[in-house]
């Protein structure tokens, strides 16, 4: 796996929940393997190009914090993108968003989610791990990726290793890294095959009412809570289940499916969050409230690859 | 080919050939995804094949709706179906016993037959491998015949052991990890479908042809199976 024995970040304590995502398993659904990567990609993205990695390499996502405490072995520079989760680099407040010297015998510490959810910790040249179906991303639920390829999330003991070389000076221009949502954000859903099998009355409902974000909420789907929305179909024959899918089962209360969902199912959907609201639904804690928007395909089309043009356009001598 | 090409997402279609679940629904969806893989090339991100459908993602940074749509449409109208006994047939050694299988009873008592019968009309049948999904190689299978079918647990189990063999309605599966699970189990094989679908080859394909073979708990453990009881009851 590493091979070269080089130091790197030692970790003393592991919080709930540190994963090594990537961009994800791209053409395995098929095995029934999920995509996995990074839930939200767009600060994943973001941390990857503050060192000059290509986007999709493999980070750290940190998920509450809780402690996750991380120790320098050599003197490096990381880049930290995403929710702020009260860390520290030992006494001083670390703020999201930008990259960062950490040398050698320093230790960070990430505490609680004081806005967001999920930050996203970039190594130069990505960290390493064995690349299992494509990928590094972890997901304990299939066993597969992570630090060993097994799919298990980091442990006190683990040590992260990396061989790239950072990129120095790279900041994120203003106002193009999106801020955590806000209470009442809206996501971008673009309407699928079954909404016609809605009631007018649960239509109405989906789009004008505010969603509360449930407490069963994960990277597999987050469920959420409002009025009970009514369909015409119970359940149909599981076909394939595309990223931010807004599924509704005999409950009424919708299920957004995110990155390590099941690859095929069979509720009806609303339709499908864009790619860029699924990333900010992911950092969305219980409680968190969110309205639907509907727009056209075309409208998200051209989000998106908005989106994607900053990266290539930011920063010094783009890549 | 007649089909249906719904939105699934900003990035994704659709296109649904069937309405019902028939084994001769297979030779069509094998050949689509075949035929739908040449047509997108390395626009395509993921193409998922169900019992009825398939789920085209494409990268729409480089294919217009449009285009997408048009290849589908194109792709489908010259399709000729897949020749079905080209699927491999596997056979799959099961260890039936209410210890690794605690439906065994509510699955033979629901028929109104032995637990014997039962095991052997399980075997009795070349069932066929409609989707994979729920988990890296885990296939849906069937159809199992109608006197057997047996709704799912009212309350799943949350830990069914890598191996299980089960039905739901008028379908069975092995699961091929640990996890959480609604099946009604009957029994667990030794074959290591993890391991198969890990490695990106799983031994279970889409046509593909499923004989169970009842062998005994020597044999199991000769085989490398894992007899711990599946304690947990739901």
């Amino acid at each position: 796996m590493n091979g070269t024995g080089a130091e790197g970040l030692r970790v003393i304590q592991a919080g709930p929940l540190a994963m090594i995502e990537d961009g994800g398993r791209v053409g395995v659904r098929h095995l029934g393997v999920t995509q996995s990567g990074g839930a939200d990609w767009v600060s994943l993205y973001w941390a990857n190009w503050l060192l000059g990695n290509a986007l999709d390499s493999a980070a750290l996502e940190i998920v509450v914090g809780g402690g996750l405490t991380l120790e320098a072995e050599r003197t490096t520079r990381l880049a930290l993108v995403g929710a702020d989760l009260d860390a520290r680099l030992d006494d001083a407040p670390l703020v999201p968003g930008m990259s960062f010297v950490v040398r050698e015998g320093q230790r960070l510490v990430f505490r609680q989610p004081r806005d967001g959810l999920r930050s996203y910790l970039a190594f130069p040249g990505g960290l390493e791990a064995p690349v299992v179906l494509g990928s590094r991303s972890t997901t304990p639920r299939e066993r597969l990726g992570g630090l060993h390829g097994d799919g298990q999330p980091l442990k006190a003991g683990d040590r992260l290793s990396w061989s790239g070389e950072p990129v120095g000076g790279r900041r994120i221009p203003a106002g193009l890294l999106p801020p955590m949502p806000r209470p009442g954000c809206r996501l971008a859903l673009v309407p699928g095959a079954q909404i016609a099998e809605f009631t007018g009355a649960s239509l109405y409902a989906a789009f004008n009412s505010d969603w509360r974000v449930d407490d069963r909420a994960d990277r597999m789907g987050v469920r959420l809570r409002g009025p009970r929305l009514q369909c015409n179909l119970e359940s149909m024959i599981s076909e394939g289940i595309p990223l931010g899918a807004v599924q509704v089962p005999p409950d009424g209360q919708p299920i957004v499916l995110l990155n390590d969902r099941q690859t095929i199912g069979g509720y009806p959907r609303l339709g499908a969050l864009t790619p860029l609201a699924a990333a900010r639904l992911a950092q969305c804690l219980p409680g968190h409230e969110v309205r639907l928007v509907a727009v056209s395909r075309e409208r998200a089309v051209a989000d998106y690859r908005w989106s994607m043009q900053n990266f290539s356009d930011s920063g010094p001598g783009s890549r | 080919m007649r089909a249906g090409i719904e939105t699934a997402a900003m990035d994704v279609l659709m296109v649904r050939l069937f309405d019902t679940i028939e084994e001769s629904n297979m030779a069509w969806i094998i050949a689509a995804d075949r035929a739908l893989r040449d047509a997108f090339g390395k626009t395509l991100i993921d193409l998922v094949p169900s019992y009825t459908t398939l789920m085209v993602h494409y990268d729409c940074r480089v294919l217009a709706h449009g285009e997408a749509h048009r290849r589908i449409r194109e792709t489908l109208e010259n399709l000729q179906p897949a020749d079905t006994q080209a699927g491999q047939r596997h056979e799959i050694p099961v260890w039936y016993d209410e210890s690794v299988g605690p439906e065994l009873q509510r699955v033979s008592e629901r028929a109104g037959i032995a637990i014997e019968t039962l095991i052997r009309r399980h075997c009795n049948h070349d069932y066929c491998v409609f989707a994979l999904g729920f988990a890296p190689g885990y296939g849906f299978m069937g159809l199992v015949e109608e006197a057997l079918a047996t709704p799912r647990l009212e309350t799943p189990r949350r830990k069914v052991a890598a191996g299980s063999v089960g039905i739901a309605g008028r379908q069975t599966a092995i699961y091929p990890l640990p996890s959480p699970g609604g099946w009604n189990i009957l029994g667990r094989t030794a074959v290591p479908l993890f391991e198969h679908a890990r490695r990106g080859d799983p031994l279970l394909k889409p046509g593909d042809r499923v004989r169970f073979l009842s062998i005994s708990r020597d044999e199991f453990e000769a085989q490398g199976g894992d007899t711990t009881p599946l304690e947990e009851r739901p």
